[in-house]
């Protein structure tokens, strides 16, 4: 431990040396750390001042390790945050992976400028940040599920994107943001559809899954088997209406869009991408015509010559499919033989696949394979077969009588769990046609003796119980035996046991009365309470006495009643009720998030609403910033008229500290009074907004302590409302900006050097100093509009100070002297750069 | 209700002794104990391959792939294509093998950092992002020890400043900017052959599968056209995303512009309809008697159709019954090895000399008291014909458009054993 330690005070003291290529390899020791799982959160002081590097294999270590540990350590993490703004406007990459950063900082208090960050990166000139910000549309909702709605937005907005790099991140987006707004979709369906084939891999294979459920919906079935029968059906109601039948038979057209998709995915079954393969193959099972399916038979057999994972899915989706359409696979019947280097999960499947396929006329040959099957080293797999054998004799009749021999021999096998399987089986078969096969019934009492597996062992004795009048010598005989060896055997024998007694006792009481009490007598006091409550229930409906009522004269018909063959079915049926190709119809569970295809509808909805008109102009992003502050205007209005109407739907208690935060900085004493009576008209008009907080919208108090070596700020937020969460970003970008950009002790007015954009907050400033009057220093100030961070009877006030001569000035601070008492908070002194 | 983060969540790498040796998390961490699922699973499977690819736990889903015996197992929490995620993980394991080599779990320790950087790009939250080889080796240059002594020194980095040209061009797949003084492009074409072949030596199933593997160095935006003599005999294939489809569909020529460096243009499954050539047979002559503790084991390889080819790097694997205690046999070449614990023979022959061929004979005891196994063993066969592509197919022409100078070019012929089995 204290190695481990030295270890990292080591690794710090790297980390805060000037060479970059200590810092580097100290950084690479702790990526070493994270990728073993070793905790390595107590450097984070240490490296995440490296956050702003002008290296940038440093810069990208710094982020693995924030992205990390910035959700155990928030607060210091908020350190970085300032660095992603500002490479926000650098270099594409740089700008992407800024972006994938900062959206993976599970901060809840960074939402805002993750909201805004998302916001600007849809709009960028770079389809690979619009693709980041599609992914991070997620990572937000996943972080603050409230803000659906405004992602919606940012969502509908990137599906109109024509990339085919942004076309699969935002589908994805869209399927975990809002999979049921369908609506989205239909303006982008032709699209989509159309792109498809040059989006990226991974795109393609969300897009097929998400165009498969949306195609549920919109088109109707394409199935005509189906539909005929209905409509057979109908006809029979609707005798006398000739016209509605005419109606009926009209031939199926399918809709243009349909046809559509189903064209441009087919050449995606050429994919080297097994995912992209397979989710084509489950769109044509789920929306292509029956006759068509076939196409897609030769690429799924294709993949099984891919990893032993990938052969696992498939063939499971294959196993589905071939229950329905045996037709389909029959022609690759031999793709699905077993070789002995498969894996066991492999090779049942292989074994399911050819159980389903077997028909009349290849059986002999599915047989003769599992007859090498039976042999094998693998015995899990050799019983496994056994039960696929007596699958095919049940399912197919010409062959139960060759099966059943097939079997019986087995039952000379030396290995126990193939005899056992054997025996489970033949009793499933015998069930069907007892009569004929007394027999094998005498033969496997002849190997009773030599038989351990309990579940062999129980068949057998139900076997003579159940015909013991086919068997009437041999059945007493077994129970004499049975009797010496009750108590020790396992508990499903002793139930099979007192079964057998009670039916001989009802049949052949003469021979076997004294051997039945007997064994009632050991049930009795079995250690087991299943068998003490067998014992007793048996007891009492087959020894008639005062006691028991009417019940017992039916005690043969109850234990002798004739029972329907079980019915052995493959493990696959009905799994397609899960969409192919997804997890849940591998595991065959319902797992969460999983979408459900929805039947197809009965008349299909307008098919009007996927026309698109407007040919949108393609230099969109060029005229993007004239766009965003049209639609800043626009947003900040209409949230005016919202908030206004809010106010008067609501009742008079308006949020009391929100406003009261604001009614004071109003009424507080002011710096400059001349200054404040100049408050424009715009700016009145946010003020109305401050004032009349919807009261609906929780308030939220903000915490923020922002600390390096030299800063500290500590700034106490009252917000109210989503709108001014939107504010508050802003003042925190220019709070955390301001405290990377200077090395200065403290701050008690934002100042801000550059022009940043608040987004919300009136832009209105007015001069302070003119630039000749200050020899080339000039000052502008505005009235932020935000409450102080220095107490409530303050004012905030922004100073933008730039300095236009050619000389760098110096010690720039605001006078000692204060002419009417007002009470200033200093900045201390700072030295002028050139901006 | 957080919504449920889709993809991959997390990934471990486990080795074959079953310790994790690698974490990553592209969400919040998930704590490593949630492998205690696959452990089970993995203590459950007999052998290594048995482990499910896919094993629920109560919150999470598991889904793994094995190579190179690792693990690489993916934490999922919610509905996602499975073979998304097992597709996946196979190109990570594809890229480490392209950049260190090999994908080892020293290799992977070694260069711990490229490992990282490299899932950082090749996902973003969980879905993938950069997984296109020629993209990735723009955003961080594969390790080479003069470049590590060259970065220690002038202290440059492994990673691009810039973003890959390719990730926005409408050819992704191909980075800009490539320069060779000797301009070459080679294709593989290469041919499987998956067998059964019965104990009378009769063909079961056998079919023909092949991948054409390509190594293009060439300067500029090169533009190839590929075309056969038989295209027919092409019943099913895959593309490299660089092939042009509908070029294909109208005049079965293959025509692209070609990745940079070595990639896999195409695989394809010949025609079932094809009567496949078997190029080896196996005489063999296994027997146990009831009672006795020896067996007996006689194995004669020889060539078939081999279109007059020699047959090379013959390897012949068994897996004997496990009754077997040792074995006693004398090869006429080559060397063979047993394993008594895994009671796995192999016999390393090499070339197949018509005129002399090859056996393998001798005695093979069971443990006392063993009974007579119930099944022979069933015998793998690896070979491999060089200048051959057994199902017919040849290349009719390669031409370059798009750049003036005057490639080399070559194809290469080659056809081994895919999964080639003997029942005795």
């Amino acid at each position: 431990y204290i190695l481990y330690n030295f270890q990292n005070e080591d690794l710090k003291e790297m980390l805060e040396s000037n060479k970059e290529s200590l810092k580097l390899e100290a950084m690479k020791r702790i990526v070493g750390l994270i990728a073993k799982g070793k905790n390595a959160s107590e450097l984070f002081p240490a490296v995440v001042k490296n956050v702003a590097s002008k290296n940038i294999e440093l810069k990208k270590l710094v982020y693995v390790y924030l992205v990390r540990y910035a959700e155990e350590q928030q607060d210091l993490a908020l350190l970085s945050i300032s660095t992603f703004q500002r490479a926000l406007k650098v270099s594409p990459l740089i700008r992407a992976s800024a972006l994938r950063v900062l959206s993976s900082i599970r901060v809840p208090i960074i939402v805002p400028i993750m909201m805004l960050a998302i916001k600007e990166a849809a709009t960028d000139l770079s389809p690979y940040v619009r693709k980041t910000a599609a992914h991070a549309i997620q990572k937000l909702y996943s972080l603050d599920p409230d803000q659906k709605e405004h992602l919606i937005e940012v969502i509908e907005k990137l599906l109109k994107d024509k990339s085919t790099l942004v076309a699969g991140s935002v589908v994805m987006a869209f399927e975990e943001v809002c999979p049921d707004r369908i609506d989205l979709i239909h303006k982008n369906y032709r699209k989509l559809c159309n792109l498809l084939v040059d989006v990226e891999e991974w795109g393609q294979v969300v897009i097929i899954h998400m165009l498969t459920r949306y195609a549920r919906t919109q088109f109707v079935s394409p199935w005509r088997e189906v539909s005929y029968c209905l409509c057979n059906n109908e006809k029979a109601f609707y005798d006398s209406e000739e016209e509605r039948k005419v109606e009926q038979t009209k031939p199926y057209i399918m809709d243009p869009d349909h046809r559509l998709l189903l064209r441009n995915t087919k050449p995606l079954l050429q994919s080297r991408n097994t995912a992209v393969v397979m989710a084509v193959s489950q769109l044509y099972w789920h929306l292509a015509p029956k006759h068509e399916l076939s196409i897609i038979t030769k690429s799924l057999v294709r993949l099984l010559r891919s990893h032993r994972e990938v052969q696992y899915v498939v063939l499971q989706n294959i196993a589905t499919m071939s229950i329905q359409r045996k037709g389909m696979f029959e022609p690759f019947m031999k793709s699905f033989y077993v070789r002995s280097t498969d894996a066991t999960h492999i090779k049942t499947l292989k074994l399911e696949i050819l159980t389903n396929l077997a028909n009349e006329a290849n059986i002999s040959t599915i047989l003769r394979e599992f007859q090498t099957y039976v042999k094998s080293q693998d015995k899990a797999f050799a019983a496994a077969t056994i039960q696929a054998i007596g699958r095919c004799a049940t399912n197919i009749s010409e062959v139960t009588d060759t099966c059943l021999n097939g079997l019986v021999l087995l039952l000379s096998n030396r290995d126990e769990t193939v005899v056992a399987e054997s025996v489970v089986v033949i009793k499933k078969l015998l069930q069907t046609q007892p009569s004929q096969h007394s027999d094998i019934i005498k033969h496997m009492a002849k190997l009773f003796d030599n038989i351990t597996v309990p579940m062999a062992r129980a068949s057998i004795l139900w076997l003579m119980g159940e015909y013991c009048e086919h068997v009437p010598k041999i059945a007493p005989d077994v129970l004499r035996k049975m009797a010496k060896t009750f108590t020790n055997e396992e508990d499903i024998v002793k139930l099979q046991i007192v079964n057998l007694a009670a039916k001989l006792y009802l049949t052949n009481s003469k021979q076997t009365k004294l051997l039945t009490q007997y064994i009632l007598n050991l049930g009795k006091y079995d250690q087991n309470y299943d068998i003490r409550d067998r014992t007793r229930f048996i007891r009492q409906l087959i020894v008639p006495n005062e006691k028991s009522g009417a019940l017992s004269k039916y005690a043969r018909r109850i234990l002798m009643a004739p029972k329907p063959a079980p019915v052995l079915q493959s493990a696959f049926k009905d799994r397609d009720r899960f969409q192919l190709g997804t997890l849940s119809h591998t595991l065959n569970s319902q797992a969460s998030g999983y979408l459900e295809l929805s039947d197809w509808p009965a008349v299909a909805p307008d098919q009007s609403v996927r026309n698109v008109e407007v040919v949108e102009p393609a230099g969109a992003p060029a005229l993007r910033k004239s766009k965003t502050a049209k639609s800043n205007e626009k947003f900040y209005s209409d949230s005016e008229e919202e908030e206004e109407e809010e106010e008067e739907g609501s009742s008079s208690e308006g949020s009391s500290s929100s406003s009261k935060s604001v009614s004071e900085s109003e009424s507080e004493e002011n710096s400059d009074d001349s200054n404040k009576s100049s408050s424009s008209q715009s700016e009145k008009s946010s003020i109305l907004i401050i004032t009349y907080l919807p009261p609906q919208i929780m308030q939220k108090t903000l915490l923020l302590i922002i600390m390096t070596k030299y800063i500290l700020i500590h700034i106490v937020l009252s917000i109210s409302t989503q709108f001014f969460v939107n504010c508050m970003c802003s003042l925190l970008h220019l709070c955390v900006f301001l405290a990377c950009q200077f090395d200065v002790v403290s701050w008690h007015v934002h100042v801000s050097l550059q022009a940043s954009s608040p987004v919300f907050v009136p832009e209105t400033s007015h001069e302070l100093l003119h630039r000749m009057t200050g020899k080339g220093l000039s000052a502008q100030y505005r009235f932020t509009r935000q409450p102080c961070i220095y107490g409530n009877s303050m004012v905030s006030l922004q100073l933008t100070l730039s300095n236009s001569s050619d000389q760098a000035l110096e010690n720039i601070h605001i006078s000692e002297k204060s002419s009417t008492g007002q009470n200033i908070h200093r900045f201390n002194a700072i030295g002028e750069r050139h901006t | 209700m957080l919504a449920a983060a889709k993809m991959i969540h997390s990934l471990f790498l486990v080795n074959a002794s079953g310790d994790i040796f690698l974490e990553k998390h592209w969400k919040s961490v998930v704590s490593r104990s949630v492998c205690d699922y696959f452990f089970e699973a993995l203590e459950r499977a007999t052998e290594p391959e048995n482990v499910p690819p896919v094993i629920p736990t109560p919150h999470h889903f598991l889904i793994n792939v094995l190579r190179h015996r690792i693990y690489f197992v993916a934490v999922i929490q919610s509905e996602v294509p499975p073979l998304f995620v097992i597709e996946f993980l196979h190109r990570v394991v594809d890229t480490f093998q392209d950049y260190f080599g090999v994908c080892s779990e020293a290799a992977i320790k070694d260069n711990v950092v490229v490992v990282y950087e490299l899932l950082e790009e090749m996902l973003d939250n969980g879905f993938p992002l950069a997984t296109e080889s020629n993209i990735l080796k723009e955003l961080i240059k594969p390790p080479t020890i003069l470049r590590t002594v060259v970065n220690t020194i002038t202290g440059s980095t492994n990673v691009g400043e810039q973003l890959p040209t390719g990730q926005l061009s409408v050819v992704p797949w191909r980075r800009t900017g490539v320069k060779y003084t000797n301009n070459e492009a080679y294709f593989d074409v290469v041919e499987e052959i998956d067998a059964i072949i019965d104990k009378s030596g009769s063909t079961i199933t056998a079919e023909i599968q092949g991948v054409i593997d390509a190594c293009v160095k060439l300067t500029g935006m090169p533009d190839l056209t590929l075309s056969f003599m038989n295209p027919r005999l092409l019943d099913d294939v895959s593309f490299h995303p660089c092939v042009r489809f509908k070029r294909w569909e109208a005049e079965r020529i293959l025509s692209f512009i070609p990745p940079d460096g070595n990639f896999r243009l195409l695989s394809y499954h010949v025609s079932s309809q094809n009567l496949v050539a078997i190029p080896v047979y196996v005489k063999h002559n296994i027997s146990f008697r009831e009672g006795s503790s020896q067996g007996r084991f006689e194995l004669t390889l020889g060539p078939k159709q081999t279109m007059g080819k020699a047959v090379e790097s013959v390897l012949v694997s068994s897996q004997l019954p496990r009754g077997v205690l040792n074995a006693n046999l004398s090869p006429s070449q080559g060397t063979y090895t047993f394993d008594p614990v895994t009671k796995l023979l192999s016999w390393d022959v090499g070339k197949i000399n018509p005129q002399k061929l090859p056996s393998l004979k001798g005695s093979v005891s069971l443990q006392t008291g063993a009974s007579k196994p119930d099944e022979n063993p069933t015998i793998n066969i690896q070979f491999k014909i060089q200048q051959l592509a057994i199902s017919g197919l040849k290349v009719n022409r390669l031409d370059m458009y798009g750049e003036k100078y005057k490639p080399f070019k070559g194809i290469k012929y080659m056809t081994k054993a895919g999964k080639f089995q003997v029942r005795t």
